[in-house]
């Protein structure tokens, strides 16, 4: 033990600075996969649950062991890339749709002090890195060199970016609220119990937000992506193997995102519901605000799971219509509200 | 040679190579993705500038919408390369003509004569606090009021003006309008009762 930490202590201060950095990237992306791999676990057996079923049970003890038995399958399966096709390119787009979802946790806090990098710009951080995740969708689809692919691309791709805007919007309305782009600072301008999160005043950005974060990650009732009574799948019909489980991951860990990021736009991040209640606050002081992360951001996990379970898909034309005229107006004037609000300081929120 | 010059060297290095190969690509969608490529990295010398917000925005605006749209058209476009490379050596003396002039004229205003640290010193370094984002917004609502509020009319302009060019009404879609769907009533709305024979044979 003597010698590492001697070790450690000749080592350059850069260096240093490097490893730290490389351990704490590990510790925030090593648990995400884990999250992702018992996320379709728990969607598996929850909607086998709502639909009287079992779900998997086979492997492992009540079926825990199913997520690792499906990783080490596909992984010894074969990547068949087709004829023709960009193979560089091919391979590439699953990757870039998974790094977004996963760079986007750099600036996320996870408690009071617990983020990555604290930067002013979180917000646009984030707005700018998921609007790069469309990519992997269209790089996919074109590379595959096949027509079903590029239909399921471009399907996939023009609800992605019509869906981003109404999702901008609402978080403009929270930024112009908040008067801050800092997560952090997002979430202590939340302070003060239940009715003080940013959900109540900013209710018709809120609802914008999750329908959109479902419709943004190609998740039922959006998932037009995947429609198997429709289409043969969509931009990733050709991929196979390791390449088809990266899209896999990525759809999940964008689920998570968009979650934790509901959770921390709307609903106060770390901050306990009942911050400055006369009893229940001082009673429930003890509590880490990373447990009411968790437990916001897992309500919101299971909301897709829930969405999935309960409602059929949509058509394609009403997708677009609910995105571009129903959204995006929606959006705008409840920005124009809130802007009022702030200026004149409405009580209660924004006083 | 510092770390950051050498981040800088990197990223500029990659820009100039992405720029050679959007020009040199034959295929336009190869083309298109590096010029995505270019965007990125001038994102991050805009950020070793601390210019943060232009840098994301640029990533954000440029990367995640505008070439999006532009992938679509391109991968969408039946494009010929041999009709568009068609006049390639008739045009070439123009084109060096142009290139030359363009470069001249480039080197004239931002070459060494006119920047460099003794015509310009190096900015001061602000504190890890330093929000560029306010510094840009209180400016461009304030002493920038009408430029920034004409250019806004005029791009709304042009989005209105785009759209009313491409809009056409087709006659022969089976278009339903939302609203009759979801205003329909049980009973006589839905179903039409039809009497008729039955077929014989």
């Amino acid at each position: 033990m003597e010698f590492l930490i001697s070790l450690w202590e000749a080592l350059p201060y850069e260096l240093q600075y490097l490893i730290w950095t490389m351990i704490k990237i590990v510790a925030i992306v090593l648990p995400m996969m884990l999250l992702v791999a018992y996320y379709t676990y728990a969607e598996r057996k929850i909607i086998g649950y709502m639909q009287v079923r079992v779900g998997p049970n086979r492997v492992g003890p009540k079926g825990w062991l199913q997520p690792i038995a499906d990783a080490l399958k596909l992984m010894f399966k074969e990547i068949i890339i087709p004829a023709n096709a960009n193979k560089l390119l091919f391979l590439m787009a699953p990757a870039i749709t998974l790094a977004p979802a996963l760079a986007a946790w750099a600036v996320f806090p996870f408690d009071e002090k617990l983020v990555f990098a604290d930067i002013n710009a979180g917000l646009l951080y984030i707005l700018a890195l998921t609007s790069v995740g469309v990519y992997g969708v269209i790089i996919g689809g074109w590379a595959s060199n096949s027509k079903y692919a590029f239909l399921g691309t471009m399907r996939s791709a023009a609800q992605i970016v019509a869906y981003e805007i109404a999702m901008g919007f609402a978080l403009v309305g929270v930024l112009v609220a908040a008067g801050s782009l800092n997560l952090g600072e997002i979430i202590r301008a939340q302070e003060g119990g239940i009715f003080s999160w940013f959900w109540l005043p900013l209710l018709p950005l809120f609802a914008v937000y999750v329908i959109s974060g479902v419709a943004e990650t190609n998740r039922a009732p959006f998932d037009v992506a995947e429609g198997e009574s429709e289409i043969v799948a969509g931009f990733h019909v050709e991929y196979s193997g390791m390449a088809f489980a990266v899209y896999f991951l990525a759809e999940y860990a964008n689920m998570i995102l968009i979650s934790a990021l509901t959770a921390v736009m709307f609903f106060g991040g770390w901050l306990s519901p009942f911050q400055g209640w006369p009893v229940l606050g001082p009673l429930f002081d003890w509590v880490p605000g990373f447990f009411w992360l968790v437990i916001k951001t897992g309500f919101f996990m299971f909301l897709f799971l829930w969405l999935r379970a309960t409602f059929p898909r949509y058509r394609y034309d009403q997708i677009m219509r609910l995105g571009w005229k129903v959204f995006i107006p929606i959006t705008i004037v409840w920005i124009a509200v809130v802007g009022l609000a702030v200026v004149y300081q409405v009580p209660w929120w924004f006083d | 040679m510092t770390l950051e010059k050498l981040i800088f060297y990197v990223l500029a290095a990659v820009v100039l190579a992405a720029a050679v190969m959007v020009v040199t690509r034959r295929n336009p969608v190869h083309s298109a993705l590096f010029l995505i490529l270019a965007f990125f990295a001038s994102s991050g010398i805009w950020l070793l500038a601390e210019a943060e917000f232009l840098a994301i925005v640029l990533v954000l605006v440029y990367v995640g919408a505008v070439m999006v749209l532009f992938l679509f058209v391109l991968m969408m476009l039946d494009i010929d390369i041999a009709v568009l490379r068609s006049g390639f050596i008739k045009m070439l003396p123009l084109g060096v003509v142009m290139a030359i002039a363009m470069a001249a004229e480039l080197i004239l205003i931002v070459g060494p004569g006119n920047f460099g640290l003794e015509k310009y010193a190096a900015p001061a370094r602000h504190a890890a606090d330093y929000s560029n984002t306010e510094e840009l917004g209180s400016v461009l609502y304030t002493v920038y009021m009408y430029p920034f509020e004409i250019a806004a009319v005029i791009l709304l302009v042009a989005i209105i003006a785009a759209i009313g060019l491409t809009m056409r009404r087709r006659t022969d879609t089976k278009f339903i309008d939302p609203s009759t769907q979801v205003v329909i009533k049980k009973g006589d709305d839905r179903i039409r009762m039809v009497s008729m024979d039955a077929e014989k044979g």
